[in-house]
């Protein structure tokens, strides 16, 4: 997995509570077996027309948020599918931190195994950062997983909180099957007395 | 000891291990896989030259992409929708995993599948790549949905790295009026709590109500509990969950079954267990609802009227405002003088056979209105093949209802069971997202009955206009 640790860029604004997964990547493009590819339909419905064009007032297509690393959007980011196809879209856009009042729990989880960092804040913290955002493409933020901080544009700094394994995890670029093979005698003491007393399982 | 929920009892009967820091590994006893969130699993272990640790515990199906018409013998037509489905073949196959292909009579919805053949059991962890796995916590199961990087996880170790959830307590009391199911009290508690009302916990739904809910109407219920943002929904066994699971194919025989069921009946929270939030409903206060929005939070009894955005507070008033122009829909209409095109009766929320049941009792000797589309969609080829051994496809079929064979169908629309752009349908699956169903089509969730009820008059329908037995 690719390491995060420091990343400087634009945020992109996208003020709307529960942006579904179906919102991030329409199941049409579901349809891949590839984890790749997925950046150019990412939020497909609010980002094209019906005819196929850009949709000129989405956020991601003004010239200011086009090359977008971050986006601060609004609560329940992610609600709906456990499609890892959501994060493999963002990521493969290029967006590597999403900024939220809250997530949901899958897609949480999915970013992490995928090399991105979501974070959430308060919700007058994320509108402080929302404003920020809107300034454009001069207003870049910094994130520091290591020290857990925002930098604003005005070089005002937020905290943030993160899960010590995962941000270990994050940090080194670590691959989770890896760590969980490393406990294979655990786990098979677990499955040997597990089928004594359970062995309809 | 400590008092115990019932999550914590099966937490602590598949913990594997525990860091310091609370990152704990779990046991996983079954692990259902689709071919939509897998095909990258699959080529992930490959590539790192792993394999698939606990073949055995591992049962594969395709159903998200898979035509539904009766033809389908033919094969797949779209060719992304092909490759998917034949990459789950091959890696079924390579792999020997249990696998119900698209011609097996046993091929259905995973969700619906499990239960039926008995891979689901109580106390037991079950994952998918799929929120709706929420379903088999009906048994008292632990069953969530995951990413396709779990997928991989659980292929290689059958193992899943978690952190624990806290414990929230559903309660509904009392009994359900005529014409609320099972379905009208999952979307209820949903408009209460909201979509992200059960984020970070796991719920346990209980009361008399729950109690007295068949298995196909505890799944429905715990099916949607991801909706509600929750990590998982459980319902602790009992006689019902018993009664269900014996003699299914997979299920313990003979001593194991006599074992089994004496660590099941242990499977319940402790009286004084510490629950982190509660939420108690009255089942007599539940209607019949339906959703009028874009969120399964946006649902209102039937009688009621289009809400105004400013009757919201927060980022909800953009989001109704947003909603109600997506959904073509005024404030102040009432919800009973809504006009649909379509019907979809089928998904792993109501595609079991007490579903089909329910709607063809309001079909019986009634015609779907004129001009209207409207098809059911059975969950799997055994529900299929009962309820035609029923008379209940007959039903259908006379009302003017397609008869279609196994899969997600219109749920999701992957295959060609779509919406068109501005089209409105009566579901009975779980989310009216934009462009779930298809780009620009607008969905209202409600129960099979009420799905029923409005095919035929046409419009969003009070089943109980149409409920043939008198209300007692
Ligand atoms: S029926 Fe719908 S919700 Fe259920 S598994 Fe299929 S697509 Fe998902």
């Amino acid at each position: 997995m690719e390491k995060f640790e420091k990343l400087t860029g634009v945020a992109a604004p996208l003020p709307l509570i529960n942006i579904d997964t179906d919102m991030i990547i329409p199941k049409q493009f579901l349809k891949t077996i590839k984890r790749s590819g997925l950046g150019v339909n990412l939020f497909d419905e609010m980002r094209y027309n019906d005819d196929g064009t850009e949709n000129e007032n989405f956020v991601l297509n003004k010239p200011a948020y086009r090359d977008a690393e971050i986006l601060v959007t609004g609560d329940n980011f992610g609600c709906g599918s456990s499609r890892e196809h959501a994060p493999w879209a963002i990521k493969d856009f290029g967006i590597r931190c999403v900024i939220a009042p809250g997530f949901a729990d899958i897609f949480f989880n999915n970013c992490f195994k995928n090399g991105i960092l979501p974070i959430a804040l308060p919700q007058e913290q994320v509108d402080r950062l929302m404003d920020d955002a809107e300034k454009g493409a001069n207003a870049r933020m910094e994130i520091d997983l290591e020290n857990q901080t925002i930098t604003m544009s005005d070089g005002e700094t937020v905290a943030f909180e993160v899960d010590s394994f995962r941000k270990h995890c994050l940090l080194e670029g670590l691959d989770d099957i890896g760590l969980t093979l490393e406990k294979a005698s655990a786990i098979d003491s677990f499955e040997a007395s597990a089928s004594q007393a359970r062995p309809w399982v | 000891m400590s008092p115990k929920t019932l999550y914590d009892k099966i937490w602590d009967a598949h913990l594997v291990h525990e860091a310091d820091d609370g990152t704990c590994l779990l046991y996983i006893d079954r692990h259902l896989v689709h071919e939509v969130t897998s095909p990258q699993a699959f080529e992930g272990l490959r590539m790192a030259g792993r394999s698939v640790r606990a073949p055995d515990k591992t049962i594969a199906v395709p159903d998200h992409n898979v035509p539904t018409t009766i033809d389908r013998a033919k094969g797949i037509e779209n060719e992304e929708s092909r490759i998917q489905v034949e990459a789950l073949d091959t890696n079924a196959r390579e792999t020997g995993i249990h696998y119900y292909p698209v011609s097996d009579v046993r091929q259905g919805i995973v969700h619906i599948i499990g239960p039926e053949q008995g891979w689901t059991l109580p106390g037991m962890t079950v994952v998918c790549g799929d929120s709706h796995t929420a379903t088999h916590g009906a048994f008292g199961a632990l069953a969530h949905g995951i990413g396709t990087s779990e997928v991989e996880h659980v292929l290689a170790t059958q193992t899943l790295i978690q952190q624990k959830s806290k414990n929230m307590k559903v309660e509904i009391t009392g009994r359900l009026s005529p014409g609320v199911t099972a379905k009208d009290i999952t979307l209820s508690v949903i408009a209460r709590t909201g979509t992200a009302g059960g984020t970070g916990y796991v719920i346990e739904y209980c009361g008399e109500a729950i109690r007295a809910l068949s298995m196909e109407g505890r799944m429905t219920v715990c099916n949607m509990a991801i909706e509600g943002g929750a990590r998982a929904g459980l319902i602790a066994p009992d006689e019902t969950t018993y009664q269900y699971v014996k003699g299914r194919p997979h299920a313990p025989k003979g001593a194991q079954w006599e074992a089994a069921l004496d660590w099941w009946k242990t499977l319940k929270s402790d009286d004084d267990a510490h629950w982190d939030k509660v939420v108690t409903i009255k089942g007599e206060d539940i209607a019949p609802v339906v959703t009028w929005g874009t969120s399964p939070e946006d649902a209102l009894p039937i009688t009621a009227e289009v809400p105004d955005p400013s009757s919201f507070s927060g980022g909800k008033v953009a989001a109704v405002k947003r909603a109600l122009e997506y959904m073509g829909l005024k404030a102040g209409t009432k919800l009973r003088d809504v006009p649909i095109d379509t019907v979809f009766i089928g998904s792993c929320t109501n595609g079991r056979i007490e579903d089909l049941r329910a709607a063809a009792a309001i079909l019986e000797g009634k015609r779907v209105k004129d001009g209207l589309r409207a098809m059911v969609v059975p969950g799997s080829g055994l529900v299929r093949a009962q309820a035609e051994e029923e008379g209940l496809a007959q039903i259908f079929i006379d009302a003017g209802f397609e008869w279609r064979m196994a899969g997600c169908s219109m749920c999701l629309a992957m295959n060609p069971d779509q919406l068109a752009p501005g089209e409105r349908c009566a579901a009975t699956s779980n989310r009216n997202f934009e462009g779930r169903q298809g780009r620009g089509g607008r969905t209202h969730l409600m129960s099979p009955a009420m799905a029923a009820a409005a095919a035929v008059t046409g419009r969003l329908t009070d089943v109980r206009e149409l409920m043939v037995e008198p209300v007692i």
